[in-house]
């Protein structure tokens, strides 16, 4: 639950920004243009000072999509014990978003997830590399076009045979 | 001609004789990934006591193993590492695919779970069940024990044998069909 004075504040200094209350938790869509700005004033005016997660949607063939992706910050003031849920829309091709590790140091391996199994950039993120799938993997298997049995990586491997073993 | 021999003396083929040692000193390498992985701690454990086959002595060192049991689902990223192990273990060697996910994938039919290792290595015994009980496992190696009595020679020729060569679904799919 966030406070009603926090999201005033937020509203003002962002008018853009769409809040929305759903079972207790408070969220926000916001422009994907003013995404790090909007998060850069909820860390440093707002205290929200923690990160809890990072994560994505792929909203392919979703009824009323806004964007192919739903970028989707969850965030934690430690002092108020607010949370408040953070989405911004960002649309294909080559989908990007300023990376907020800047911001906070732990979102460096959340959003190399991001970009492992969704593909989204992170502009400005220090080490932008796979972080779950091996090296020389191609795609990114948590987009919706992308075929739940792979495209054949799992058999790609070479036969130990009794005689090389 | 009859031969007298010594009550304490007892003549067998060599093949028999060293068969007979290796079964019954089988040194598990436990590859163990998932939940198989907890029956196997728990068939190694006092209760079933995996001792009484003389295979309670798991190694870590793939080099002091001879038998290699996969326990549990192996993705692709961990399939080269299972490679790897199985090539550093000395021969003979022999390997349990224990349970569903090892030895077919099991429900996970998804992009990055290797879909039965026997694609890849050879796999001696397989073991159904999700995870198997301890006695499954026993009965398995069991079953390699009389495996390894009935065809094992001293200097492993039984597996030179072509049929024996590739891993078995690698085997039949090379000759068609799926």
């Amino acid at each position: 639950m966030t406070n009603q004075a926090t999201i005033d504040r937020l509203l003002a200094a962002f008018p853009a920004v769409e809040p929305s209350e759903f079972r207790g938790q408070t969220r926000t869509v916001v422009p994907r243009e003013s995404v790090f700005d909007a998060l850069a004033f909820l860390k440093g005016d707002l205290g929200f000072d923690m990160l809890i997660d990072v994560t994505c949607v792929d909203y392919l063939a979703y009824r009323g999509a806004r964007g192919r992706f739903g970028l989707v910050y969850l965030l934690l003031n430690t002092g108020s014990g607010e949370r408040l849920v953070v989405r911004t829309f960002v649309d294909d091709p080559e989908p990007t978003v300023p990376s907020v590790v800047p911001l906070w140091e732990g979102a460096n391996w959340l959003e190399r997830e991001v970009w492992d199994l969704f593909g989204m950039r992170f502009e400005g993120h220090p080490d932008l590399r796979r972080i779950v799938l091996p090296e020389e993997f191609t795609a990114h298997p948590l987009r919706k076009d992308y075929p739940l049995q792979g495209r054949g990586e799992r058999h790609n491997f070479p036969v130990i045979t009794r005689a090389e073993g | 001609m009859a031969l007298e021999l010594p009550d304490n003396v007892v003549i067998t083929r060599l093949d028999d004789l060293v068969s007979w040692c290796r079964k019954n000193s089988l040194w598990p390498m436990p590859f163990a990934t998932a939940c198989c992985g907890i029956e196997l701690m728990a068939t190694g454990a006092s209760r079933h006591d995996l001792a009484r086959f003389g295979a309670e002595v798991f190694r870590f060192s793939p080099r002091q193993c001879d038998l290699m049991i996969v326990a549990g689902r192996v993705v692709m990223k961990m399939l080269p590492v299972l490679q790897r192990i199985w090539q550093q273990m000395h021969e003979p060697k022999w390997c349990i695919s224990m349970g569903a996910c090892a030895s077919t994938g099991g429900v996970f039919d998804t992009y990055s779970v290797v879909q039965g290792i026997d694609r890849f290595i050879p796999v001696d015994m397989y073991v159904p069940g999700c995870p198997p009980r301890p006695e499954q496992l026993i009965q398995a190696i069991i079953d390699l024990q009389a495996k390894i009595q009935a065809e094992g020679t001293m200097f492993g020729r039984e597996f030179t044998d072509p049929e024996r060569q590739l891993p078995k679904r690698a085997l039949r799919e090379s000759v068609g069909g799926q």
